[in-house]
């Protein structure tokens, strides 16, 4: 399939409904940090960009948000040609231009801080970063407290950034500002919003 | 399917086309990260006007989907021609489902009440905000206010309520009542009465707000700290009233004072028009609180007796309606 | 027996209905035809195309026949179908120098490159009240002049010539116009976002900030450079075709206010610029406009800001008269329940107020007792 056929194919069925379907299951998942929402496959964009990352970004992204691509996504112009014709988002220069950012590899990316923050006035203005992993499941267990959480709550995706709960950590200490993740993974998503801390980490 | 013509105009699914609803859920996002600060966001003409609930209606209009159960109240009541009117609206527009049950909405849209039933965590509540910036009657300039939020300078808003102590032994803020979210952004509830304070906090439910013609949203995600503000010496109190509801005979719910003469005749009935009526139909199911039980009930409502609450000609009593010593 | 009072669905209907049937009136009165409103309430119809941001005179003159007459709430009307239009692009810049001129004044100059050209202005008639209007009588055709080879170049360029007067309107070279309809506004603002903000304020509103300029609250001196109306191309950049498509012309109404400017610390003595620009034909909005923009350029050019036309905030905020209306009417929403909360505070402060009162007189009496 030539780079144009693939540009065109693979975007939502239901544009209305499906976009709605998506954002519901993002607002769900940063309302309530660390529940994994059901998604089905309502996006098919070409490799490495999953099904669930292609549908949050067609649903959430537009010309009005820079996208930030990390080197394996970058390196895929079918993966660009996708995003532009369906969500005709700009691709941001550096991650701290960038509304959103697509990691298709979270373990070598850039370090959290890199990304726009926001600023002390605005703190909205700031990055988020859409994490694709391949399940919620089978990594370290985080442990998850803060608003939107009644006690505690656990979810334990594989391959995450380098140091991340000590990155994590940081960020928290940024708020207001600091950047948003959406973990993206096969049939479902979850979220971290900034004011989620991490308690502690299995080994 | 996206489109209905009507004649030379064209309408979307729920009114707003999708560049503008995802401009509104970025922005709706932002809020729930960031509980209590107000997001910016590019407010669009609706074809209701500014301060009938534009903020509210295009937060709903841009989370609501096909599935959902829609419930509009104003000042409490499903059948305020405000709420009937915004119902009609999202009927015509999203064809969806509305109810005037609480228990039964998926989205409740607000203006000035939170319904007495609990709220779960499959619900979402989306208040109409006139003025969204809890410090702006003391400070009209937005680049002002918009820096004491940066720094956390809530200085001037613990002045005013001190003085309001100074002058009138008490804090004369009855509705609107600032409060604090997980302990940094001081956030304006809307004007809700303070009674529906304490509703916010930890609540199982979403809460997102909607100003139209200021273009802010916020949020509170569920379980969010939300603290009225006070002082040690002069901690927050609810209004309580010394009557139940006349019609349904329930206690600790927020009452509206009917008129029903030119002599002082009046009485106190459920602000919650639907959790009044789920009490008069089923008065002793447990699910529908009130501590009164028996007390009131059906009873009440149906007996129309002088010596009822429900018809008295006196004037009113002192402590009525007023709030807790 | 109280009854909450139900059956608000059938009441607003009703009240409908009733709005139907007197916004038709007479039945044995012709309907209004849009072609009528269109052609003979043009400045009108000019009115809300403009205040309501959106170019379409068929639109505007059903708005304003469904609104009875009301401007704003024709203007309200357009703004909100306006929400419902998908964004395809931006045109490239209006050329109101090539504009297809029909009335084009200079207070500042007797005679000039083209000519002064009166147009359809009330300025020079009487305001007598034409019975001859009320009997419909027929109109004659107006005089024709030939087309004029001349160029009519704008009054800025000429005093630009002898650098005399500020540079037109330059923003840096990166900056991206923006777009109040699209992106939440933030104070302060550049000056193109604050134009489009004034271009769509309340024409009253904006008039009676520039006139109170003119009465000492941020004098500026100004002169009117020039005031054009006529049809402008709109053109618009495909980013697949070498050239800029012509997407047709529409008519506005440009007015260039010169103002004596001392200098200060930040600009040399010169001439500087107000600008105003509307849809349609309406000086005395693009009259108002232009002043208002030169008070809110104080800051910039290091004039004190002591008046409320000066006040960017102020203004801004307070200008779009939906918004204005919108919250004004709101109060006549029910607001009860906020009410008894405050009346439950007022009951129990007269109470305590009473209580003092009598504790006062019950003590004077013991003292004069004793």
């Amino acid at each position: 399939m030539d780079i144009a056929t693939q540009s065109i194919d693979g975007g939502f069925a239901e544009p209305v409904f499906n976009a709605q379907a998506v954002f519901r299951a993002i607002m769900n998942a940063m309302a309530r940090p660390g529940t994994v929402q059901p998604l089905p496959q309502l996006a098919r964009p070409p490799a490495p960009l999953s099904a669930t990352a292609g549908a949050v970004a067609l649903s959430l992204c537009d010309n009005d948000t820079p996208v930030w691509l990390d080197p394996p996504l970058q390196a895929e112009a079918p993966v660009k040609a996708w995003l532009g014709f369906h969500t005709g988002a700009p691709l941001a220069n550096t991650p701290a231009d960038a509304h959103f950012a697509l990691i298709a590899n979270p373990k070598e990316m850039a370090a959290l801080d890199g990304f726009a923050q926001g600023t002390q006035e605005y703190p909205d203005r700031s990055t988020t970063l859409i994490l694709l992993v391949s399940d919620l499941v089978s990594g370290p267990s985080l442990l998850l407290e803060g608003p939107g959480i009644e006690k505690t709550s656990m979810i334990a995706p594989p391959g995450m950034p380098r140091h991340f709960v000590e990155q994590w950590k940081q960020n928290n200490q940024r708020f207001p500002r600091g950047v948003d993740l959406i973990l993206a993974a096969p049939g479902s998503l979850a979220c971290l919003p900034r004011t989620t801390r991490i308690k502690t980490m299995e080994a | 399917m996206t489109a209905q013509p009507t004649g030379i105009a064209t309408y979307n699914f729920a009114y707003l086309d999708d560049q503008t609803k995802r401009m509104i859920r970025r922005a709706i996002l932002k809020g729930i990260a960031i509980p209590g600060y107000q997001v910016p966001f590019a407010s669009r003409e609706m074809p209701m006007p500014y301060g009938w609930g534009t903020g509210g209606v295009q937060v709903t209009a841009s989370i609501i989907g096909p599935d959902d159960v829609l419930k509009v109240i104003d000042q409490g009541a499903d059948d305020t021609t405000n709420a009937v009117s915004i119902r009609a609206f999202f009927k015509k527009v999203a064809k969806v489902a509305v109810t005037t049950e609480t228990a039964k909405a998926t989205i409740i849209q607000s203006r000035h009440r939170i319904p007495e039933h609990p709220l779960t965590a499959a619900q979402v509540l989306v208040f109409q905000v006139p003025i969204p910036e809890p410090l702006r009657f003391l400070e009209p300039r937005e680049t002002e206010t918009r820096k004491m939020h940066a720094l956390e300078e809530y200085g001037l808003m613990h002045v005013k309520l001190y003085e309001d102590i100074a002058r009138h032994g008490r804090i004369a803020t009855t509705y609107a009542y600032p409060v604090k979210v997980e302990g940094r952004y001081v956030m304006d509830p809307s004007p809700t009465p303070k009674f529906d304070n304490p509703k916010m906090h930890c609540s199982p439910a979403l809460q997102l707000f909607g100003a139209g013609r200021e273009k802010r949203i916020y949020a509170v995600p569920p379980f969010t700290d939300v603290v009225s503000l006070d002082f040690e010496d002069h901690p927050f109190e609810v209004q309580t009233f010394d009557q139940p509801c006349a019609l349904c005979g329930a206690e600790n719910v927020y009452l509206d004072e009917v008129i029903l003469d030119d002599h002082g005749g009046h009485m106190f009935v459920c602000s919650d028009t639907d959790h009044c009526e789920k009490r008069r139909g089923d008065s002793t199911s447990p699910s529908w609180g009130g501590r009164a039980e028996g007390a009131g009930g059906s009873g009440l409502a149906t007996t129309p007796a002088t010596s009822t609450p429900a018809l008295r000609a006196d004037p009113p009593h002192e402590g009525e309606g007023k709030e807790a010593e | 027996m109280y009854v909450a009072v139900k059956g608000g669905e059938t009441a607003i209907a009703n009240a409908h209905r009733l709005l139907a049937d007197r916004r038709r009136g007479d039945r044995s009165v012709p309907a209004l035809r849009l072609d009528q409103i269109v052609e003979q309430l043009a400045l009108g119809v000019d009115r809300v195309m403009s205040e309501g941001s959106l170019y379409d005179r068929e639109l505007a003159a059903l708005a304003v026949v469904q609104a009875r007459g009301d401007m704003i709430e024709a203007i309200f009307l357009v703004r909100a179908y306006r929400t419902t239009l998908p964004r395809f692009g931006y045109t490239n810049p209006v050329d109101t120098g090539a504009m297809q001129v029909e009335r084009r004044i200079s207070a500042t100059y007797k005679d000039l490159p083209g000519g002064q050209v009166l147009g359809p202005t009330f300025d020079y008639t009487h305001r007598l009240l034409d019975p001859e209007l009320a009997a419909c009588a027929e109109v004659e055709m107006p005089a024709q002049r030939p087309v004029e080879p001349e160029a009519m170049p704008r009054v800025s360029a000429i005093l630009a010539h002898e650098g005399l007067i500020e540079a037109d309107g330059e923003m840096p070279l990166d900056h991206v116009p923006g777009d109040i309809t699209r992106e939440p506004l933030q104070f302060p603002m550049a000056r193109d976002i604050r134009l489009q903000a004034l271009s769509r304020g309340d024409e009253g509103f904006l008039l009676a900030l520039g006139y109170s300029t003119q009465r000492g609250y941020a004098r500026n001196h100004p002169f009117v450079g020039e005031i054009r109306i006529g049809e402008v191309e709109l053109e618009l950049d495909v980013p697949e075709l070498p050239f800029a498509v012509p997407l047709g012309s529409i008519r506005v109404t440009e007015c260039q206010m010169v103002n004596q400017f001392k200098g200060s610390a930040k600009a040399p003595p010169q001439f500087t610029r107000g600008y105003g620009l509307v849809f349609g034909q309406s000086e005395r909005k693009a009259m108002a406009m232009a002043l208002c923009d030169r008070a809110l350029r104080a800051s910039e050019l290091g004039e004190d800001v002591v008046a409320a036309a000066q006040d960017e905030e102020f203004v801004i905020s307070h200008s779009d008269n939906v918004q204005a209306t919108g919250f004004v009417e709101h109060l006549k929403l029910p607001h009860y329940v906020d009410f008894q909360a405050e009346l439950g505070l007022v009951r129990r402060m007269r109470a305590e107020y009473e209580a003092r009162q009598n504790e006062d007189k019950a003590e004077d009496k013991r003292e004069a007792a004793e």
